[in-house]
């Protein structure tokens, strides 16, 4: 797994307190790793801090998933 | 009761009489306190006065990037900001007719505008601590309105809709949002009337005087309080009975 892919993972499983092998390629963030709007929100703020980059709200909006996330970051990192 | 030992507050208006007394109570409590407000001589007295704990934080709330920067020179300096309070406000009276664009734009963007952008500063670093602290100081003519006051009425009924949206936007992680509205209360702002404009108002206000500066400072307090974490989207109107809503 890419680098990026294991610091989006590590995110993802500190925020959400999920456990590592729920957050695959397709899990989505709301549906089945039991985030909320806020948390979504909160997600895509970390994500700007770590890699350095603005996600605007467009953007966001398509991040549904841990795989959505990890392709939108390596693009734009 | 009311320790905010290890907390950190910012306090916009700070060199006002209310705004002083709201920063004097949060200190009180153990409190470390962000003085903000235009004028830097009587926040620099305040700190004095204070003593440790105290941070001034000169700020011109309608300069948009003064604002945006207050909030992270805040946390630079405290640590932190777990408590906000949003009291710093204008008047800039005048019949409808006779108001100008100007007047009531800046009236709205010092009173409402920079509340908006402050507590949306705010709210991120308290998202992460689980834990935050936002009071609005509002008014009582933001409900009942007030002849001349089109502009402060409504920037005060604005921070209200505003505080009650963003409770329930941010209730779940431990942050609260309410307003405190003060009827008439004995500070610059009042001192301008004369006996005549002071007979008509105490008329109308049951407990027979005008509130103090004290008075709205502990009602902050409580909001700010751990003890009042249940307590969101309110509105604590403190006003001698002149409104009872």
């Amino acid at each position: 797994m890419s680098d990026i892919a294991d610091r989006v993972k590590k995110i993802v499983v500190e925020h959400l307190g999920v456990e590592e092998d729920k957050v695959t390629e397709s899990a989505s963030f709301i549906d089945d790793l039991g985030a909320d709007s806020l948390d979504t929100v909160e997600l895509v703020m970390a994500f700007e801090e770590e890699f350095g980059i603005e996600i605007p709200d467009d953007a966001a909006e398509t991040i549904q998933t841990f795989g959505d996330a990890v392709k939108f970051i390596s693009e734009a990192a | 009761m009311f320790d905010l030992t290890g907390k950190s507050a910012l306090v916009t208006g700070a060199s006002g009489g209310i705004g002083a007394e709201i920063a004097r109570a949060l200190h009180g409590a153990g409190a470390t306190v962000g003085l903000s407000g235009t004028r830097t001589e009587p926040l620099e007295a305040l700190a004095a006065e204070l003593g440790a704990r105290t941070h001034v934080l000169p700020c011109n709330l309608s300069i948009p990037a003064d604002v945006e920067g207050l909030v992270k020179r805040a946390a630079e300096a405290m640590g932190a900001v777990d408590i906000l309070v949003n009291n710093a406000g204008i008047t800039r009276d005048g019949l409808v007719m006779r108001m100008s664009d100007e007047d009531w734009q800046a009236v709205i963007d010092v009173n409402l505008t920079a509340t908006f952008r402050l507590c949306r500063a705010a709210v991120r670093g308290m998202m992460k601590a689980r834990w935050g602290r936002i009071v609005n100081i509002s008014s009582v003519v933001g409900t009942t309105g007030n002849p001349g006051q089109v502009n402060y009425a409504a920037s005060k009924a604005g921070m209200v809709g505003l505080s009650k949206s963003l409770a329930a936007e941010v209730a779940s992680r431990g942050i609260t949002v309410n307003c405190v509205a003060p009827g008439f209360i004995e500070t610059a702002m009042t001192d301008k009337l004369n006996d005549q404009q002071r007979a008509g108002i105490l008329t109308a206000v049951p407990a027979g005087r005008m509130g103090t500066p004290q008075e709205i400072a502990a009602a902050v307090l409580y909001l700010a309080a751990p003890e009042a974490g249940y307590v969101t989207g309110a509105t604590l109107h403190v006003n001698g009975g002149m409104a009872m809503i």
